[in-house]
């Protein structure tokens, strides 16, 4: 298992590589600089802002240099955000994202998982269609909705919690990530709870869980004993790229909530041209996605010993 | 059992809800305390007055720095003496001298001396230093000329120290108008020593910008800068009018979206917006007409006519076009807030100057000329595209100006809605046929709305190019009577309108929610305020 | 077929023509139950209507999709309103339209007392034209049974013109990213080993390069089409598929039937089609419901950036994305088409779900 951990960790070098070439080589490719804007600077100002940053120089260069830098661990100055290094940036605005999305997937697992495995044994009756329900209706309202909906009633009307801003209010008692996570959770929750509904059914009408039932044994213990390590395969898939992206944060519900999250940062990025900050956010959200895919696998190994290398 | 869980939180959380909670909001407890909290935009790139060049950052140098004038309480067109407590200036107002005041300090305690300003100036004009500003400074005498490399001595550029309180500054020619000018951040001081500890001179990114290292001239010090989430200042006891400062501190938030601004003002979280959501505006002018706020602003509204466009090339078919938008009705069923149909390009609101009216909205007389140009009811006219920056106040203006071209002229106009950096790029490089446009003055004086449409100035980005428009404007910039002046411009602006490079929509207007709280806020047509006059009550 | 189904079975041929048989049956089966399942059968029943409503709706309403009345603003559902005509030598020269809640906002009414406000406002009610100044108002038989967007065009045609590329986008590139990930997923989950590796860290790649310098080289490089729409969505909806996919299929590979068909010598192409896919098509389909949403609510991020469908057209995501920005003003621009939009996925929930069960190979044994 180690030596398998070990290979996957190295597999992550040339992931890294070939996402910097293409990102690199797409941010260079895109109109437009870090520099222009609606009241135009004259070309040469436009030249020496690039030569500042070296962008001046030929692509190779810009490309190799920027590799060297990076295997120093360190991941070049911000346009955006002149007085910091793009390392500040990621450390300053990734604590927050972490918080909201791991309290999000909390939330969704806590009420995703249960619903789900309840639907699928209750299947077809109303312990089945009232959850499912709620999901679906947790799905057909985009963040973008949910968010401000949230704000609305939690913040505005009741006065619990606040509806901008990490810091909070006096008048207001729920923590400030509370309801941006909720938003999430109950967005990523009715996925979980339909995938896991999805995968329970498979592993339900398996031959070993209706010989188990046919032999009478029909309760709880048996269910959650025996199906809901291959019932969950699917949603443990779905979770290994949503918790990653989550972790590195959400850049609607940041936007809705104001907070100073990662996600923010990704979007600002590329519509700022700032490249260093683009190739930084990537390279961070690369080495997420390869790590939390790895640890999906592992737990698939440890929930199928079968599928083991 | 799951579902006693699931709801259990929800049971606490009404328990808890029925349990009083503090009435006061975060803006309440602020104004007792003097603070003022203002949503500011988007989060600022830098805190140089030098260097930046967007208006959340001015906002915010207008609390950090002050300059040898600074902003009246309530009007725009005058010049309060800020670090300079005199000044005068030869017969044709192309010689200055200013007399800086004997207590002007920076933040630290050291004395503000005229030497200061000479160092700033050059650090402005350092090729090195690239500000986009630098051509704010070109009207100095010898600054264009050092700027480009002709020569590397500063002693030849018009700025001079005469001694620790006397400025001396000499013009290209007459500037009239010099002093509106100085009220913009590029002629703000910076401090030598501080520049000097954190760098060269024509170092772009310094950390002398970093709270702890900040160093200014105006009423309120940097206290603490947390990117995307709140920039605090605090009062500058070394401020030379300190006595007169009304707050103890302003809290520049970043929130860039109106609808979550708008929020966190009616949850108490701020005293001021930087904005109003559209679809709001009719509703709070109806029910609470006592917390929004409609300036009027320095600013117009536009749409481009790329003019190499073979089908733009006629200008019947660009007056067309522009006789055909119909912008009563844009101002009022679709911007919604006040804004002014536009007649002219330079908006109203400049004192001396008046804008010719010659922009009006004559469907019968576009149709005419359109047929005159060739096109019949439309006929045979190519499909262009508006070119908008993605934006939905955009994408609503340009299917309200695109219903009516088609109902008036029988012309089909496509909308080509592209991300903003490569908006901008399309438009510099004419890859477009019509594209929204506006212009912010950067001082009060209509060389700021027409220059830019001189041959091939940078801002032109239309391919229009006009020779006898190009004299006159040369013509402004060598006359020093302001009658005179504002004629020959009158002059230019009629050739402008005419050719129609352009069609003009509306001229801006700010439109903010201001809490009851705050005192003293004044409509000021460059939003440029002197934060020492605002109180709280 | 199905009554020669038995015999054909009992007659030793090769393998691969025996599943193929069975295949043909197993989709007959699969019909049969689905049309047992009354949830599914409201759900697809519902969707055609949903489909018919996009379709052919737009003939029955008397307004175009594109077609504003400014001046209406953003007018309630069902909202009376007025005509204001504007005459010019007893030539009409100009109709505006005014909805009930603004008409006292007409000079005509704000100028006047309180009594003469209330008699002219009966008056209107009650049909006759109301004089005033250069104006004339008259009730109008204008009627929007959803009211309109703020450049007063008639929601109910916009949803139901958005409605057609809402469908036709949700399902096309679900269509395509069900194709390429479960194909994808499953090739890579069943031969395993390195080309596995290589097939996943290039999903992993995928995953990580920034989907908005994509869309906006997309944008630069190509011209706007539906097509590019279709390609920025495909290539990145097929990820999450291909993974749950392989998944599975990496756990399936073990299992008995399938070392029982690799034994019987039968080709590894064909085991993947005819004995692993149909063992997870559950799961395709529970995720293949979920990736709908998902499609159509990209959309809508891809118009806003430029890339999706373009002005006066609109999408059924681009409703309510506008619409919950003004939540609070003018609700029904949300609620309406949040509304069709819910029920439609709900809809092919239901069906989904009714799919997964009648396709389901383990239930054919009831």
């Amino acid at each position: 298992m180690l030596k398998f951990i070990f290979h996957r960790l190295l597999q992550l070098v040339p992931v890294l590589v070939v996402v910097i070439t293409v990102t690199f080589l797409m941010a260079k490719k895109a109109p437009g600089g870090p520099f222009s804007a609606e009241r135009k600077a004259s070309p040469q100002v436009i030249e020496r802002q690039n030569a500042y940053y070296g962008y001046d120089k030929p692509l190779p260069v810009q490309y190799f240099r920027y590799l060297a830098n990076l295997a120093k661990g360190q991941l070049g100055p911000s346009t955006t955000y002149p007085t910091e290094t793009v390392n500040q940036v990621i450390a300053r605005s990734f604590p927050v994202s972490l918080q909201v999305g791991t309290l999000a997937m909390a939330i969704a697992l806590a009420f995703g998982v249960p619903a789900g495995v309840l639907a699928a044994v209750r299947k077809n009756t109303l312990l089945d269609y009232l959850p499912m329900s709620f999901a679906m209706s947790g799905i057909c309202l985009p963040t973008f909705v949910m968010g401000p909906v949230l704000a609305i009633i939690f913040g505005l009307w009741l006065h619990w919690g606040n509806v901008a801003g990490i810091d909070q209010a006096e008048n207001t008692w729920l923590p400030p990530i509370f309801l941006p996570a909720l938003t999430l959770g109950l967005f990523y929750g009715a996925y979980v709870a339909r995938l896991t509904r999805g995968g329970m059914l498979e592993v339900l009408t398996q031959d070993f869980i209706r010989t188990a039932q046919a032999k009478g044994v029909n309760s709880l213990r048996i269910i959650l004993k025996h199906t809901l390590k291959g019932g969950l395969m699917p949603v443990v898939s779905f979770l290994g790229p949503a918790f990653a992206g989550l972790i590195s944060g959400s850049f609607v519900v940041e936007k809705v909530f104001n907070l100073p999250g990662l996600g923010k940062e990704f979007i600002k990025a590329a519509f700022n041209r700032d490249y260093s900050l683009i190739l930084g956010t990537v390279v961070f959200y690369a080495v997420l996605i390869v790590v939390f895919n790895l640890l999906v696998d592992v737990i698939h190994a440890l929930l199928d010993p079968r599928i083991r290398h | 059992m799951t579902r006693t869980l699931f709801f259990l939180p929800f049971v606490a959380a009404l328990t808890l809800a029925v349990l009083p909670v503090k009435a006061e909001t975060k803006a309440d407890i602020a104004a007792k305390n003097k603070i003022l909290l203002i949503g500011n935009g988007t989060e600022p790139q830098n805190l140089d007055p030098q260097v930046i060049k967007g208006v959340p950052e001015h906002h915010l140098i207008m609390a950090l720095m002050e300059g040898l004038v600074t902003n009246n309480i309530s009007d725009q067109s005058i010049e309060d003496p800020g670090l300079a407590d005199r000044w005068e200036h030869n017969a044709d107002a192309s010689e200055w001298t200013f007399h800086i005041r004997d207590n002007a300090r920076w933040s630290n305690g050291d004395p503000v001396k005229a030497s200061d300003f000479v160092f700033s100036y050059q650090r402005m004009l350092s090729p090195g230093l690239a500000a986009d500003y630098a051509d704010m400074l070109f009207i100095i005498k010898g600054a264009r000329e050092f700027y480009e490399g002709k020569t590397t001595d500063f002693s030849t550029v018009g700025v001079k120290a005469i001694d620790d309180h006397t400025l001396k500054i000499t013009l290209v020619g007459p500037t009239p108008f010099f002093l509106s000018m100085l009220l913009h951040t590029s002629w703000y001081p910076v401090h030598p020593a501080t520049i000097l500890k954190f760098g060269k001179i024509d170092d772009r990114v310094s950390l002398w910008t970093k709270p702890e290292n900040y160093v200014g001239t105006g009423p309120f010090k940097l206290k603490e800068w947390k990117p995307n989430e709140v920039i605090t200042v605090e009062r500058n006891p070394n401020y030379w009018d300190a006595a007169n400062v009304k707050l103890n501190g302003i809290e520049f938030y970043p929130i860039e979206d109106q609808n979550t601004e708008e929020r966190a003002f009616r949850a108490g979280q701020l005293h001021k917006t930087n904005e109003v959501p559209l679809d709001k505006i009719p509703a709070y002018r109806r029910d609470n007409p006592s917390l929004i706020r409609i300036d009027p602003y320095f600013g117009t509204y536009f749409y481009r006519y790329n003019v190499t466009t073979p089908a733009l090339k006629d200008p019947r078919v660009r007056q067309a076009l522009t006789l055909a938008i119909d912008r009563e009705s844009i101002v009022e069923n679709v911007t919604r807030a006040g804004q002014k149909p536009a007649t002219g390009f330079t908006p109203e609101g400049m004192g001396g100057y008046k804008t010719p009216e010659l922009v009006e909205y004559d469907p019968d007389k576009a149709r005419e000329l359109m047929k005159e140009a060739g096109y019949p009811d439309g006929k045979g006219f190519p499909k262009l595209d508006i070119l908008i920056n993605t934006s939905e106040q955009h994408r609503t203006i340009a299917e309200a100006v695109q219903d009516m071209w088609k109902q008036e002229l029988g012309i089909n106009v496509g909308i080509r809605n592209e991300e903003w950096k490569v908006y901008l790029d399309s438009q510099t490089n004419l890859k477009y046929t019509i594209s929204r446009s506006a212009w912010i003055g950067d001082y009060l004086d209509p060389i700021t709305f027409l220059s830019m449409w001189i041959t091939n100035g940078g801002n032109n980005n239309t391919g229009w190019s006009n020779a006898e428009f190009d004299a006159l404007i040369g013509e402004a910039n060598r006359t020093g009577d302001e009658a005179k002046r504002n004629e020959v411009l009158q002059k230019a602006e009629t050739i402008l309108l005419n050719e129609a490079p352009f069609g003009v929509v509306y001229w801006y207007t700010r439109f903010y929610l201001l809490s009851p709280h705050v005192v003293n806020w004044n409509p000021l047509i460059l939003d440029n305020h002197n934060y020492k006059y605002i109180d709280l009550k | 077929m199905t009554a020669d189904a038995p015999e054909i079975t009992s007659v030793a041929i090769p393998p691969s023509l025996d599943e193929a048989q069975k295949g043909t049956s197993l989709w007959k089966d699969a019909w049969r139950r689905l049309r047992r399942n009354k949830l599914a059968i409201i759900g697809l029943i519902n969707f055609v209507l949903i489909t018919l409503f996009c379709l052919i709706g737009p003939y029955f309403v008397p307004y175009q999709s594109g077609e504003q009345a400014r001046s209406l603003q953003s007018c309630r559902p069902m909202e009376p309103i007025y005509a204001r005509i504007q005459e010019r030598k007893g030539k009409i020269v100009r109709t505006d339209f005014i909805p009930e809640s603004k008409i006292l906002d007409e000079n005509a009414f704000i100028t006047v007392s309180k009594e003469q406000r209330d008699a002219g406002l009966a008056q209107l009610k009650r049909g006759e034209p109301l004089k005033a100044g250069r104006y004339t108002y008259q009730i109008s038989a204008r009627k929007h049974l959803l009211g309109t967007d703020a450049l007063g065009r008639d929601l109910l045609v916009r949803m139901m013109h958005g409605g057609r590329i809402s469908i036709g986008v949700g399902l096309a590139a679900t269509a395509v990213s069900i194709l390429i990930g479960v194909v994808y997923g499953a090739v890579s989950g069943y031969l395993g080993g390195n080309l596995d590796i290589v097939m996943m860290r290039i999903v992993d790649i995928l995953y990580t390069i920034p989907f908005t310098i994509f869309v906006i080289l997309l944008m630069v490089f190509l011209p706007p089409s539906i097509f590019l729409l279709f390609m920025a969505i495909g290539a990145v909806e097929w990820l999450t598929m291909a993974r749950i996919v392989r998944g599975e299929i990496s756990a399936l590979k073990h299992r008995e039937f399938v070392e029982a068909a690799v034994s019987l010598g039968l080709g590894r192409l064909h085991i993947i089609f005819r004995h692993l896919i149909p063992n997870v098509l559950g799961s395709v389909i529970v995720y293949s419901t979920l990736t709908v949403p998902q499609v159509m609510l990209l959309e809508a991020v891809l118009s806003f950036l430029g890339l999706g469908v373009q002005p006066p057209m609109s999408s059924w995501g681009v409703l309510i994305d506008d619409g919950a920005k003004t939540i609070e003003t003018t609700p029904w621009l949300l609620l309406f088409p949040a509304a069709i939009f819910s029920l439609t996925l709900f809809s092919l929930n239901f069906l989904g779900d009714g799919l997964r069960d009648a396709l389901d190979p383990k239930s054919s044994k009831d």
